[in-house]
């Protein structure tokens, strides 16, 4: 009986998982502001944490149907894997052997990032050259632990990794002096510092190591929910392109066919994907278009868009055709 | 009577057989369990095949490509496997001198528990309720956020006679490095270590025939100091020089360094492991009669004396069994180092299987490598009981 019932969830499609359960369970960071973390009334807010939300529209109608899996860096593809989560959105970078050996699909890069490193202010530190002989809090189970192991070879510097497996046990390790420097995405350590005890005495670095495309993260073996997540992405990338925000989504007055059988009016799109005709009406009406997105998480932070402009301003954002 | 029980259970179904029951029941068992294990086994097969993972351990060979920040050589450019060898060689250190400083601990508060000092038996007693009431993971981050890391930064160091430097870096210890002469200096000693025995067995044969004390450790240990202090003014120059830790750049350089991560894991682990052998010992101790203890006074022993010759050596055979069981959690325990960043086994195996997505494989290896650690434990320390036991009449 038992092994019936696990043969018969393992063949069930995501999508179905979903609609019969009736909630998208979504894994997500739980330490880092502006991406995902429990804000002060106890509620999850953050950057992935609308994506999640965004799914959960498309697929269910309701951006709140959604379980939020706090997970660890090194947790986050095992339960992926295992299928504990239906989706990881939890700031991963997309690389070779982890779409892969490890069995994943990525969706649409949601945020193209670098790495950095942080260091105390009066440390006097202003290149990577100067961090010989440092020792390096860094979270383990992650690309920045692997760039930073070989940006550091490449140079010829010896150094001592930190390595903690909760992301708030290296930012507590570097503040408290354990480690010269801590080392991860830059957005990270914009998010870490502004919550830092003293914010100005610690300095990011401008060297940029690594390219690190994050985005949402689904298992192999399930084209039709790897669609349905990357068109959502591409609706928030989409709906900014075309001036579409959540405040004029409904009432939207246009003339161009791509952005009727975007809304739906026409085309049948939605049915393609396996969801209702106005699931993109839903999404932007959600949690609105990317740049709606990218200004309520990390506008307060301070980040920049960089990258993270859409193609028309000479950033990377590029929605397929809604065709 | 005899005979009409006989034809009672000629007569009874073979399904009211007990023999018949047991080994039915047996067979049934077996089956459920070979079922279940194959039925698990089918899973997580057609689990990876679904996924496109493949179940093996040439992954093992690749380069590993991430930094651990202490343990046997290595560089990120070694392999997974290589990575693997740190943290078990890590594990086994951390395990190891838990195993000898947990004993030496427990052994001292157990006996402290039964002290007919106040003050002693007092502070014994608030110790062991404190660390064996509390979780081990609080007591580890306890002694890593709340100790380690309010140490003193690496600039204002903490320094002992300039020898010794204590940091929220860790502790840096100067290091003996053997010099040329030392090769000879060794033989010198290893000389006085032979006649050292020679006078011990001297000492005892004397105090067994005399029946008065021969002093044969005292003896054997004096002619041991004097050998080796003789060699060392004896052999052209000094056989070992003191490697100093100086500071350098952002740390310090040189001599031994014990991670702040080392040294709050080493400590969790024995005051923790400490608290329950010092119960075990206290339990052993008071099993043994109290006429024993009566007797051995009675016949003019001191009490130390009559600890360590009468009650001991009866209470051991007690207390090894618990012990074992105390060393074997100790090593098991050792795998919360995740926590507070000790590279432990258990610890660079997450993060291999992180990296390489083969979780299956890394998993059996880090189960294999504890279960291999517990048999050998438990191996040696039954074959220490068995040893205490033929001693007992």
């Amino acid at each position: 009986m038992a092994l019936m019932a696990t043969q018969a969830l393992a063949q069930a499609r995501t999508l179905d998982t979903v609609l019969e359960r009736g909630r998208l369970v979504c894994g997500v960071n739980n330490g880092l502001p502006g991406f995902g973390y429990l804000d002060s009334d106890g509620r999850w807010t953050g950057f992935d944490i609308d994506y999640c939300r965004a799914l959960a529209a498309a697929v269910l109608g309701d951006p709140e149907a959604v379980e939020f899996v706090p997970l660890t860096a090194a947790e986050r593809f095992i339960a992926l894997q295992t299928g504990e989560i239906d989706v990881l959105i939890r700031n991963a970078t997309w690389t070779l052997t982890r779409d892969t050996d490890l069995g994943l699909n990525f969706a649409p890069t949601t945020f193209f990032d670098g790495q950095g490193f942080m260091v105390r202010k009066d440390l006097g530190v202003v290149d990577i050259e100067d961090l010989a002989g440092a020792s390096i809090c860094v979270t383990s189970g992650t690309t920045t632990e692997l760039n930073l192991a070989d940006t550091m070879r490449a140079r010829g510097l010896p150094f001592t990794p930190v390595v903690f497996e909760e992301i708030d046990t290296v930012y507590r390790a570097y503040e408290q002096g354990r480690c010269d420097a801590v080392t991860s995405d830059k957005s990270q350590l914009a998010g870490r510092r502004a919550v830092m005890a003293d914010p100005d005495a610690h300095v990011i670095l401008d060297a940029t190591i690594s390219k690190e495309p994050l985005g949402p993260v689904v298992r192999h073996g399930d084209d039709q929910w790897f669609d349905i997540v990357s068109w959502v992405v591409y609706a928030t990338f989409f709906a900014e392109e075309k001036g579409i925000t959540s405040a004029n989504v409904e009432s939207f007055e246009t003339a161009d066919p791509e952005i009727e059988r975007f809304l739906g009016r026409t085309g049948g799109m939605g049915a393609m994907l396996g969801l209702t005709d106005d699931w993109a009406v839903k999404v932007i009406k959600a949690v609105g278009n990317y740049g709606e997105i990218f200004d309520r998480n990390l506008g307060p932070l301070g980040l920049p868009r960089g990258l993270n402009r859409q193609w028309t301003d000479g950033g990377l954002l590029y929605a397929m055709p809604f065709r | 009577m005899m005979l009409s029980s006989d034809a009672f259970v000629q007569r009874k179904a073979f399904w009211r057989d007990t023999r018949f029951l047991a080994v039915l029941f047996q067979v049934l068992f077996l089956a459920v369990v070979i079922l279940l294990a194959g039925a698990a086994y089918a899973n997580m097969v057609r689990g990876l095949e679904r996924l496109g993972l493949r179940l093996q351990l040439d992954f093992l060979s690749q380069e590993a490509g991430f930094g651990i920040s202490e343990g046997i050589a290595y560089t990120p450019g070694d392999s997974y496997g290589r990575a693997f060898v740190v943290g078990v060689v890590n594990t086994l250190r951390v395990g190891a001198l838990g195993i000898v400083l947990s004993t030496v601990v427990g052994v001292l508060v157990g006996i402290g528990r039964l002290s007919s000092n106040w003050l002693v038996r007092g502070l014994s007693s608030v110790y062991v309720e404190v660390f064996r009431n509390t979780p081990l993971l609080l007591q580890l981050i306890f002694w890593y956020s709340a100790v380690m890391l309010k140490m003193p930064g690496v600039r204002q160091s903490i320094s002992v006679f300039d020898l010794v430097f204590i940091n929220q870096r860790g502790v840096y210890i100067p290091r003996p490095v053997p010099t040329g002469a030392f090769a000879l200096w060794v033989w010198l000693l290893i000389i006085s270590v032979v006649m050292a025995a020679g006078l011990y067995v001297y000492r005892r044969r004397i105090q067994e025939r005399e029946g008065r004390p021969g002093f044969a450790g005292l003896w054997a240990l004096g002619l041991l100091a004097a050998g080796g202090a003789l060699g060392w003014l004896a052999v052209p120059g000094s056989p070992l020089v003191l490697d100093v830790p100086i500071l350098q750049g952002f740390n310090f350089r040189g001599g031994i360094q014990l991670s702040p991560e080392f040294a709050a894991m080493l400590t969790g682990l024995v005051l923790y492991t400490g608290a329950f052998i010092a119960e075990v010992v206290r339990g052993g101790i008071q099993s043994v009669p109290k006429g024993q203890r009566e007797a051995a006074l009675a016949l003019g022993l001191r009490p130390a004396a009559a600890m360590y010759l009468v009650i001991l050596p009866q209470a051991l055979r007690i207390i090894i069994p618990p012990l074992t069981s105390q060393y074997l959690n100790l090593v098991k325990n050792s795998s919360l180092a995740t926590a507070i960043g000790f590279p432990d086994m258990f610890n660079v195996g997450v993060t291999i299987m992180n990296q390489t997505g083969q979780s299956i494989p890394v998993f059996g290896l880090i189960m294999a490598s504890y279960l291999s650690f517990s048999l050998i434990t438990a191996l040696i320390m039954n074959w220490y009981n068995r040893r205490v036991r033929l001693v007992e009449r």
